[in-house]
C-alpha cells in the first residue's frame, strides 16, 4: 500500500489507529478515580506527544541514518516556532501559511548551518552544532530583541498583541490559531459513563501532521537515498574514495532534518501560538537526543516511542509527591513506608530530570538501540524460551 | 590605552577559566580519546566543594544568652561556630574568612578520587564504542551529577566570599603612569588568573620534566608501542584523568569568589570550553591554553560600549564568530596537528 512493503504497511497502520484511537488510548482510567493521574489522553500532552515524535523523527533521519550527532537541533525548533508567530502577528491567525513559512525558514537556516558545519565529521560536528544552536539561542534572548529591531522579544517570547497588524484577519475568525475558521482550541467532550473523552483539534491536525512526516520518513528510509546515507555511517571514507561526494547527501539529510524540526516548532506554535528563546537552548538539543536513543536511533517506530515515553514519564513524575507516595505505600508498616518514601523522594516531582538521567545513561550503557532493542530482545528470549518448551515436550512425548 | 589595557585585563580571568577547563578537556582527549561532556559539571563539582568546605567551617551550636534580648524581648540565642570555638574566636574567624583557599586543600584530593571513579566505574566501558556513546554517556553523567548537586544545593547561586583581605581592588593606573581609578582590578581575579597560570605550568612541567609525564606524552603519541614495553599505560592514563578532573575542580574552586556557584555554572562553561578547544586544535595542549586565554580576552573586548553599540549583542556571540571562521579557514584549529582527530 503507497508504496510500502507489508512490515511497514502494518507499522504505519498500527501508528495511525494508535494517534487516531490516543484520546480513548491514553484515557483508561475514570475521571474520578485516584488513578486518574496516569491519564495522558487530555490535549496538552498528546500534542506534545505528536510535536515531539515528529521533532525525534526528523533527528533521527540525521542522527538514526548517518550517524552525525547534532547537538543543535532545537536551534531549528525555535526558528520554526518564531516563522509561525510572526505569520500570525503579520497576516493571519491561519495555520497552513505560519507552517510552510516554518519549514521554508527552518530550511533555509539549516542549509547555512549544515554547510558550515558538515566540512567537520564526528565530535568537530557536535561542537559545531551545539556552538550554532548556543549562538542563536543568544541571538534570540538578548541580540535580536532590542528596540530598533525587535525579532524575537527577548526574554518574555514573542506573543501577539491586540495591536498587531494582522492583515488578513477578519472578526469572524476565532482569535487564536486556525485553520479556515476552525479554531485549534476547540474541544469536543464525550463522557461515557465515569470517563471523559477529549478530542482536540489542534491534536488532530498535529497527529496527521506526524502521520505524513511518518510516512514520508518510512519512504524515506526504503529509498536509494537513504541507502546513500545509511552507507555514510557504516564507512565515509570508502564511499568518498569509490568517487562518490557524499557532501551533498549529508547536506540533504541535514536540511530534511531541519525541516522536520522546524514543522515540529511551527507546530508548537499552533497549539500554543507564542515562541520562546529557551526553546533554543542546548537543554532542549540533548532532549531530542535523549528521545531519539531512549526509543532506539535508527529505528522507524524508536524515536516516536521514546518522544513519548519521555514526555509522558516527565508529566507524571512531576506530579507525584510526598503526599501520593504516602498513598501508594500506605499497607507497608510504618518505619518502612517512610523509609521508601525518603529513597524515592529525590527522583520525583522537582527530581525528574535526575531520574531522566539515570535513565539515560543506563539505556546508553546497556541498551544502546534503546527501548525497540529491549523489546527485540525480550521477543527474542520469549522465542526461546518457547521453542525450548515445545522441543522439550517433543522430546518427552518421543521418550514416552 | 588605558582602556585597552582594561579589557585585556577584564578578559584574563574568563579566560583564565576558559583555559583551565579547555586544558583538562584536552588532556582527557589526548591521553583517553574520549570527549567528556561531564567536564563542565566537575568544574562545579569543584565550585561546590568550596560551597561544602564553606558550610562546614560554619557549622556552629547555638547558646542562650541571657543578657542580650532580641528584638521581641526573648533571650538572643547566640550561634558561634565550632571552628572559633577550637581555635579561639579570633583564628577561628579568620579560618572561617579564608574558607576559599582552604577548599582547595580539600578539592584536589576529592576530585583526583572522583575523576579516578568515573574512569574506571564508566569512561573505561567506552573506549571501544563511537564517540557518538561516549558523548552521551558523558552527557548523561553530567545531567546527573547536576540534578544530584541541585537537590542537596538547590537552585540558586550560593555566595561564597573571598577572604575579606583580598576583596579589595587594585589600581593598576597608578602604577602604569595613567590617572588614578582608569584601571581598577580586583585582587581576587588578579589571584585568579596568577592560580591559573602557576596550574598550567605545573602542568606543563609535570609533563615535560617527570618521567611519569614522559611516559604519557609517549603513550599519547603512541599508545600501542608504548604498552609492548611492558609499560602500564593504562594506569598512567587513569592518573591523567584524575588531574584533569583535579584542574578543572581547582579552576571552579577559585572561581566561586567570581561568580555565585550554582548548579548549572558548568555546562554553560562546557560549551564554550569546547568551542575554546576546537579552536586552539584538538589535541593541542599550548593550543587549549591560547585559545582559552584569545577568546577571554576578545570577548571582553567585544563587551565594550563601543563594540555593542556598533554591532548590538556581539559580546554573545563573538566567541561563536570566531569559532567558525578559525575552522573555516583552518580546520585543525589554531595548533592543531595533523593526524589528531581526523576521520
Amino acid at each position: 500500500m503507497l508504496g510500502l512493503n507489508k512490515n511497514d504497511t502494518t507499522l504505519f497502520v498500527v501508528i495511525i489507529i494508535l494517534t487516531i484511537l490516543a484520546p480513548f488510548l491514553l484515557n483508561p482510567f475514570p475521571t474520578e478515580s485516584t488513578l486518574a493521574q496516569f491519564n495522558a489522553g487530555y490535549p496538552d500532552l498528546m500534542e506534545k506527544f505528536v510535536v515531539f515524535g515528529i521533532f525525534a523523527i526528523g533527528f533521527n533521519i540525521l542522527f538514526g541514518l548517518t550517524g552525525y550527532l547534532s547537538f543543535g537541533h532545537a536551534a531549528f525548533l525555535g526558528v520554526g516556532s518564531y516563522s509561525a508567530v510572526w505569520i500570525y502577528k503579520l497576516f493571519t491567525y491561519n495555520v497552513l501559511p505560519a507552517l510552510v513559512l516554518a519549514v521554508i525558514v527552518s530550511g533555509i537556516f539549516a542549509i547555512l548551518i549544515g554547510f558550515v558545519s558538515l566540512r567537520r565529521s564526528g565530535i568537530y560536528f557536535s561542537i559545531l552544532t551545539l556552538a550554532f544552536a548556543q549562538m542563536s539561542f543568544a541571538l534570540a534572548y538578548s541580540v535580536l530583541s532590542n528596540p530598533k529591531f525587535n525579532l524575537t522579544n527577548g526574554e518574555t517570547g514573542l506573543q501577539i498583541y491586540a495591536n498587531d497588524l494582522q492583515l488578513f484577519h477578519r472578526e469572524s475568525l476565532p482569535n487564536f490559531p486556525h485553520i479556515f475558521g476552525l479554531s485549534m482550541g476547540s474541544t469536543y467532550k464525550l463522557g461515557v459513563g465515569p470517563w471523559e473523552f477529549q478530542f482536540n483539534v489542534a491534536y488532530y491536525f498535529c497527529a496527521i501532521m506526524m502521520i505524513l512526516s511518518f510516512y514520508f520518513a518510512i519512504r524515506l528510509f526504503r529509498s536509494p537515498f537513504g541507502m546513500m546515507l545509511r552507507a555514510i555511517k557504516s564507512n565515509q571514507q570508502r564511499l568518498n574514495y569509490t568517487g562518490l561526494n557524499s557532501r551533498p547527501y549529508m547536506l540533504a539529510a541535514f536540511v530534511i532534518s531541519g525541516m522536520y524540526a522546524g514543522l515540529a516548532g511551527g507546530l508548537l506554535a499552533v497549539t500554543d501560538p507564542l515562541a520562546g528563546a529557551e526553546r533554543m537552548q542546548w537543554t532542549a538539543s540533548g532532549e531530542v537526543v535523549l528521545m531519539t536513543i531512549l526509543g532506539g536511533a535508527g529505528t522507524l517506530i524508536g524515536p516516536v516511542l521514546g518522544a513519548g515515553f519521555i514526555k509522558y514519564f516527565e508529566n507524571i513524575f512531576s506530579k507525584i509527591n510526598d503526599q501520593v507516595l504516602h498513598q501508594w505505600f500506605a499497607f507497608l508498616p510504618d518505619g518502612l513506608e517512610d523509609f521508601l518514601v525518603a529513597i524515592v523522594h529525590p527522583f520525583i516531582g522537582k527530581g525528574w530530570h535526575l531520574t531522566l538521567g539515570i535513565l539515560f545513561m543506563l539505556v546508553v550503557i546497556f541498551l544502546p538501540g534503546g527501548l525497540v532493542e529491549g523489546g527485540q530482545r525480550i521477543a527474542r528470549t520469549a522465542r526461546r524460551l518457547m521453542n525450548r518448551d515445545k522441543a522439550a515436550d517433543a522430546a518427552n512425548v518421543s521418550a514416552d | 590605552m588605558d582602556a585597552l589595557l582594561l579589557q585585556i585585563l577584564n578578559g584574563l580571568d574568563k579566560g583564565s577559566a576558559y583555559a583551565l577547563i579547555a586544558l583538562g578537556l584536552t588532556l582527557i582527549f589526548g591521553t583517553l580519546g574520549v570527549v567528556n561532556f561531564a567536564h563542565g559539571a566537575l568544574f562545579m563539582i569543584g565550585a561546590f566543594c568550596a560551597v561544602f568546605i564553606q558550610g562546614l567551617l560554619n557549622l556552629s551550636y547555638e547558646t542562650v544568652d541571657e543578657t542580650q534580648k532580641d528584638f521581641l524581648g526573648n533571650p538572643l540565642k547566640v550561634k558561634t561556630p565550632y571552628v572559633e570555638n577550637w581555635f579561639g574566636t579570633e583564628t577561628g574567624a579568620a579560618i572561617i574568612d579564608w574558607s576559599v583557599p582552604l577548599a582547595i586543600l580539600f578539592a584536589i584530593p576529592v576530585m583526583i578520587a572522583v575523576g579516578v571513579i568515573m574512569e574506571r566505574g564508566l569512561i573505561k566501558h567506552f573506549y571501544k564504542r563511537p564517540h557518538a556513546d561516549q558523548i552521551l554517556v558523558t552527557f548523561g553523567l553530567a545531567i546527573v551529577l547536576q540534578e544530584v548537586i541541585k537537590y542537596f544545593y538547590g537552585a540558586n547561586p550560593i555566595p561564597t566570599p573571598a577572604p575579606s583581605s583580598l576583596t579589595g581592588a587594585f589600581d593598576f593606573g597608578v602604577l602604569l603612569g595613567f590617572d588614578p581609578n582608569a584601571i581598577i582590578y580586583p585582587y581576587w581575579r588578579m589571584i585568579y588568573f596568577a592560580f591559573a597560570i602557576g596550574i598550567i605550568g605545573a602542568v606543563f612541567a609535570f609533563l615535560q620534566f617527570t618521567t611519569f609525564g614522559m611516559v604519557v606524552r609517549a603513550g599519547m603519541a603512541d599508545r600501542e608501542t608504548v604498552s609492548m614495553l611492558g609499560i602500564n599505560i593504562d594506569k598512567r592514563f587513569t592518573m591523567m584523568f584524575g588531574i584533569a578532573a583535579a584542574v578543572a575542580g581547582l579552576a571552579g574552586v577559585m572561581y566561586t569568589p567570581i561568580n555565585p556557584p550554582n548548579y548549572h555554572m558548568g555546562m554553560d562553561f562546557l560549551v564554550l570550553s569546547f568551542v575554546v578547544v576546537v579552536v586552539g586544535g584538538m589535541g593541542s595542549l599550548p593550543g587549549a591554553v591560547l585559545a582559552g586565554f584569545l577568546l577571554g580576552i576578545l570577548e571582553s573586548f567585544a563587551s565594550t560600549t563601543w563594540a555593542t553599540t556598533t554591532i548590538p549583542g556581539i559580546n554573545q556571540i563573538i566567541i561563536y564568530v570566531v569559532a567558525i571562521i578559525v575552522l573555516l579557514t583552518r580546520p585543525r584549529g589554531l595548533m592543531g596537528r595533523k593526524g589528531v582527530m581526523e576521520e
